[in-house]
This record gives structure tokens, sequence and C-alpha cells, in this order.
């Protein structure tokens, strides 16, 4: 790459958006995945138990059933938050800031 | 058969899914598996035959031609992810300890969306083949090619291994075949598929068996719920009622914080390292095609492990315990309700109970499949270290053709084959299960500091990523050997000299700080120019721009 064209991409505001908005977007979806994982081997490190708890009176499915499956869905879910954005918004801007690179 | 139970439920539990060890004993032939087994091989040559007519060059060999969609890709990473051994693995931990096994599979999955989020995207817009494209983008090629292709070497290695030992003890179960056949039926195919269809087969053959694997596991969830009535609280009773109610809640997989924290960095680090993975995102088109295929990836492994869970809680209720699938002359030995097999068979007995004969030869088969697909992904992955980073950038400098840079390819691919065929015999009844472990490791803190930094911070240079890198290499080995798994377990001493199982967060540590360390005490006219150049690489990274066509670099 020119350092010509770097410098036009990197003053590019569309480029500025681009790069802050998705980084603060990737952090915090990282941040979140990390609490909910680190956050469940903590439990499972510190009080067992608590997930050996009965979902209901009587029942023998415990907290930690939903829970678990619920670490693997938010999983899915998370990276299908990200997919969403970055598919239209973020490629929109990837979109414009090429024309740009290419058109000038 | 009481070391293959203290083997997966012991020391090692975590990674001893991956490796299935121990003894196991030969079952007489399975007509059914090998008939099926023998139409799944007849249509994957097939498949090579066509790829191999389509790969031409070396972009074709290495990446398919990069025209993989998102959601074949997808498919592909998952197929890659879901080894037989993590299949029967799974299950086996959750037919033996019930929750244990659902945290065992919650740390193989959460690694992925970190992928996507901080890694997928910007690999796919820097890479070419490898990850050391990647890594080496702005730094010197020669130092940081050779390390990146070490630490890749060493990975595929030791997770062949235990694939090669995993698929000669299953074959030997599932189908009544030989050892030594098994392994070298393996090894042969495995070459075939790699060196005459490349990517595109490996690719394809991997996308039909995770399509099979999931198919047939989705059938044996089914069966097994609709004996329930779809009720999940009436399945659980039954199990607490064959067992106990321990198996609702954490045991003692995982005991203390810094073995939890350690574990769950060396699987979510390691993942985002593995170098048969991070080949996959060179396979598609661009950055969008790229966060797809984690996207479908997610899901697919997600939902394969919701699946062995409930595998593993019908195993309970229709294989534990069941008179037609007891080792009697175990039992009579041992006492206990041992299966026939070993625990890893509980998944492949409860096939026979929900679906019969047939059943049980079709998930035989895909077993089998899917060693075939896992081995022959690591093998083109270890062979492109070889063939692209140390042949064609290290030795060559660059002076090299695409073609020949292919030739060189396919002969790794052929004695990576023969040294896997050798391995995989000479360490049969060797204790292997740290070896998963170790790949890991290795993976998580040589190979995933290093492309994460080069990514992520300009200050990179490579005094530093050739230092800190080998740091965290040597870290993770050292502590491996001195630890419960390798001092204890294969070296028969009283008492690990290093105290957790999984070295990860030191190892990971020692090679971040080692990067960070001899990257700012850096001073060299070269570490500027590294330095100055991240601006371009950047750039490239976020938007794709140079990315697209063959460029060279």
């Amino acid at each position: 790459m020119k350092q010509e064209l770097v410098d036009r991409i990197k003053s590019d505001p569309d480029f500025l958006k681009l790069v802050s908005e998705r980084s603060r977007f990737a952090w915090i979806l990282t941040i979140i995945m990390l609490v909910i994982y680190f956050g469940f081997v903590l439990i499972i490190a510190f009080d067992p138990s608590f997930l050996g708890t009965p979902l209901s009176e009587g029942s023998v499915t415990t907290i930690g059933i939903p829970i678990g499956v619920g670490v693997i869905l938010s999983a899915f879910i998370l990276t299908g938050i990200y997919v969403r954005r970055a598919n239209g918004e973020f490629d929109e801007l990837t979109r414009r800031i090429k024309a740009k690179a290419k058109g000038e | 058969m009481k070391a293959f139970l203290f083997l997966l439920l012991g020391s090692m539990a975590i990674f001893a899914g991956e490796a299935l060890t121990g003894a196991v004993e030969k079952q007489p032939l399975n007509m059914s598996a090998i008939i099926m087994f023998v139409i799944f091989v007849g249509a994957t040559l097939g498949i090579t035959y066509w790829a191999a007519k389509r790969t031409k060059t070396a972009k074709d060999f290495y990446t398919a031609g990069g025209g993989i969609t998102g959601f074949q890709n997808g498919m592909a990473i998952a197929g890659d992810y879901m080894s037989a051994a993590s299949f029967l693995g799974i299950s086996a931990l959750v037919y033996a300890k019930g929750y244990d096994g659902l945290i065992y599979s919650i740390g193989f999955l959460v690694g992925w969306p970190i992928i996507l989020f901080m890694v997928a995207e910007r690999l796919r817009n820097l890479g070419k083949y490898t990850f050391a494209d990647v890594a080496s983008y702005r730094l010197r090629q020669t130092p940081i090619r050779t390390l990146a292709a070490f630490g890749s070497i060493a990975t595929v290695i030791l997770y062949l291994i235990a694939q090669m030992v995993g698929a000669g003890k299953l074959i030997q179960l599932l189908f009544g075949l030989d050892y030594e056949i098994a392994v070298v039926l393996v090894g042969v195919l495995m070459i075939l598929y790699v060196t005459f269809g490349g990517m595109l087969a490996t690719t394809w053959v991997q996308i039909i068996k995770a399509f099979l694997l999931l198919s047939g596991a989705t059938f044996m969830a089914i069966a097994v719920m609709a004996h329930y009535n779809f009720n999940f609280e009436t399945l659980f009773a039954t199990a607490v009622q064959m067992k106990d109610l321990t198996i609702m809640e954490p045991g003692a997989l995982i005991s203390d914080p810094i073995s939890a924290i350690s574990l769950g960095v060396a699987l979510m680090f390691g993942t985002a390292g593995l170098p048969h993975i991070l080949m996959r995102f060179f396979t598609v088109s661009d950055a969008k095609e790229a966060r797809k295929s984690v996207f479908y990836a997610t899901g697919f492994i997600g939902y394969f492990y919701i699946l062995t869970f409930i595998i593993g809680f019908g195993a309970i209720v229709m294989v534990f315990q069941n008179p037609q699938y007891l080792d009697l002359a175990k039992q009579a030995v041992d006492g206990g309700s041992p299966i026939l097999g070993g625990d890893n068979m509980a998944a492949i007995h409860l096939s026979h109970a929900v679906g019969g004969d047939f059943f049980l030869g079709f998930i035989s088969a895909v077993a089998f499949a899917t060693i075939l697909a896992v081995v022959s992904g690591l093998t083109l992955a270890g062979a492109s270290a070889i063939s692209h980073d140390l042949y064609a950038s290290v030795i060559r400098k660059g002076k090299t053709d695409g073609l020949m840079e292919m030739k060189v390819s396919k002969a790794a691919t052929v004695v990576l084959g023969i040294i896997a065929i050798f391995l995989g015999i000479t360490f049969e009844d060797q204790n292997i299960a740290f070896m998963v472990g170790l790949a890991f490791a290795i993976a998580a803190s040589a190979n995933f500091p290093i492309l994460f930094l080069s990514m992520y911070w300009s200050k990179l240079t490579t005094r530093g990523a050739l230092l800190g890198g080998s740091l965290g290499l040597l870290t993770a080995a050292v502590l491996v050997i001195l630890g419960p798994t390798v001092w204890v377990d294969v070296l028969k001493n009283a008492e690990a000299i290093f105290p957790y199982k999984y070295p990860a967060l030191f190892s990971v540590s020692a090679a971040f700080i080692g990067i960070w360390f001899f990257s700012i005490t850096d001073k060299s006219e070269s570490a500027k120019q590294e330095k100055e150049a991240f601006e371009a690489q950047f750039i490239r990274s976020q938007t794709g721009i140079g990315s697209e066509g063959a460029v060279e670099h």
C-alpha cells in the first residue's frame, strides 16, 4: 500500500468511524462473553453446590442445567448480534471507504 | 479397563475425551458398519477425484480456490472441532459424571465468539494461506515464519498422534479390525484425500461428515427424548434413580480457582491458535464470509454439545445397567456395571439401543469418517506450514513459484502421513492423554499471542515476537512435563513438581509479558521500521483493501 493512500484513508472520517465503533462493539461483546464464561467457571470453583440447587421444590432438574445451556446459547446469540451489525452497518462503511480509496 | 476409566475420569479428564486411551478389546467383525463405511470412503474418494481436477494452483490447494461460502465453511469448521473422540468422549463423560460433561463442552465452545470479535476478519483481510502470513506480515520473515511453522507443526503432530491412536482403538472396537491395519488405513486414505484433492476435498469430506454426525446425533437425542415424552425432568429423574443426585451438579472436574481459570484460558486462546482451524479462514472470499463462518460454526458446535449432553443422559437410562451391554467378564472381576468396550462406547451402545444393528453400523461408520476428516485437516495444515512457511519463505526466500510450492506441500503430506502412521503404532500402548492438552497449551501460548499482538499492537517487533513466543512455547512444554499429567501419570513420579494440570494461565502470561518486554526494549533500526509499517497493515486489516487478488508479501 502506498503511503499516500495510507494517509488518505487514515484521515477518512468513515474509516475513523468504522475503526472506533467496530472495536468498541467487539470489545464490549468480548467482555460480556468473558464475564459470562469466567463467572460460570468461578461459581464452579467457589460454590459448586449453588448449581446443584433444584429448579423448583422437589424437582430433580437443577439450576445448573438452564445456566449451562444458557452459556451455550449466549455464545451463539452474541455471535449473531455481532454478525448482524457487521453485515449491515460496518460493511456499508467499508464499502464507502473502498470506493473513495479507488475513486479519487 | 480400570486404567482406561482412570484416564478418562481421573487426572486428565478434560483432554482425555479428545484422546481415546487405554486398553480396548477387539470386537467381532461388524458387517453393517463396514458396508456403510465403504460407501463413505467410495463417495469421498469420488469427491477427491472431482476436487483433484479443480486443484491446479497453490491457491486451489491451500484454500480451495477461496470460493467456499460462509455456511459451508462454518460446517467445515464445526467438523474440524467435532472429532470422533469429542463425540464419544464428551458423551462418555456425561454418561459417567453427568453435569461435568456439560462444563467440559462449554469450555470448548466459548472460544468461538472471541475468535469472531477479535481475530476472524483481520485474519481474513491480512492472510493468504497460513496464520504465519499474518504473524510475519510486517516482521522479519525468516525468524517469525520459522517459529510459527514450528508452533504449527508441534500442534499438528501432537493432535495427530492423539487422533491416530484414538482411530486405531476405535476401529478395533467398532469394526473388529487389527490396530495396525486401522492406523495404516486411516493414514493412507488421508494421504489420498490431501495430496490429490487439497483443501477442496478436505473441506467437502469435512462438510459431509459434519452433516452425517449432526444428523445421527439428532436422531439419537430425539429417540431418547421421545421415550420420555420430551420431558427433561422425567429423563433426569430416571437417570438419577439409576445413579444418584450428584450427576446433576458440578463434581470433581474442576476443584480450585487457578485450575479453573487456567483451563478456561487454554481452551479459549488455544482454539484461536490451532493452525488447522485458522487455515479455514482463508478458504472464504472476504471478511463478511469469514464472520458468517464463525456464526454458523458456533451454532453447529453449540447444538452438537447440547445433543451430546442428551445422548450422555440417554446412555445412563438406556445403556447403564442394561444387561445387553454389560461386560460380564469384567463385572465378575471388578464389580459395578461396566459396559462392553468401556465408557467411551456409551454413545455407540445407545445407538444400538435406539436404532438396532443398522443404526449402530451407521454411527460406527460416522465415527470412523470423523477421524478421517479431522486427520486430513490437520495434515493439510502441517503440510502448509512446511511448504508455504518453511520451504517457500524461509528456505527459498519467496523465490519460488506456486507449482513448486504445491509439489513440496504434497510431498510434505506424504511424509506427515507416514510419520502419523509410525507414531500412531508406536504410541499404541502409551499414555497419550496429555497430548491434546499440550497441543492446546502450545497453540494458546505461542501461536495465539504472536498472532494477536501482530494485529493489535503497533509496537510489536521481530525480537519481541521471537523471544516472547519462544518463551511461551517453552514454558508451556516444560510445565506440562513437570505437571501431574506427565511427571506423575507418564513418568510415574510420586508428586508433580508443578502442581497444576493446565499451565496455560502461566505460559500465556509469560508469552505476553515476554513479547511486550523484548519489543519495547528493542531500539534497532528494523524495529522502528516494523512499528511504522503497522499503519498500512492496520488499514488493510480493517478494510480488506489490498487483500483481493494475489498480493505477495
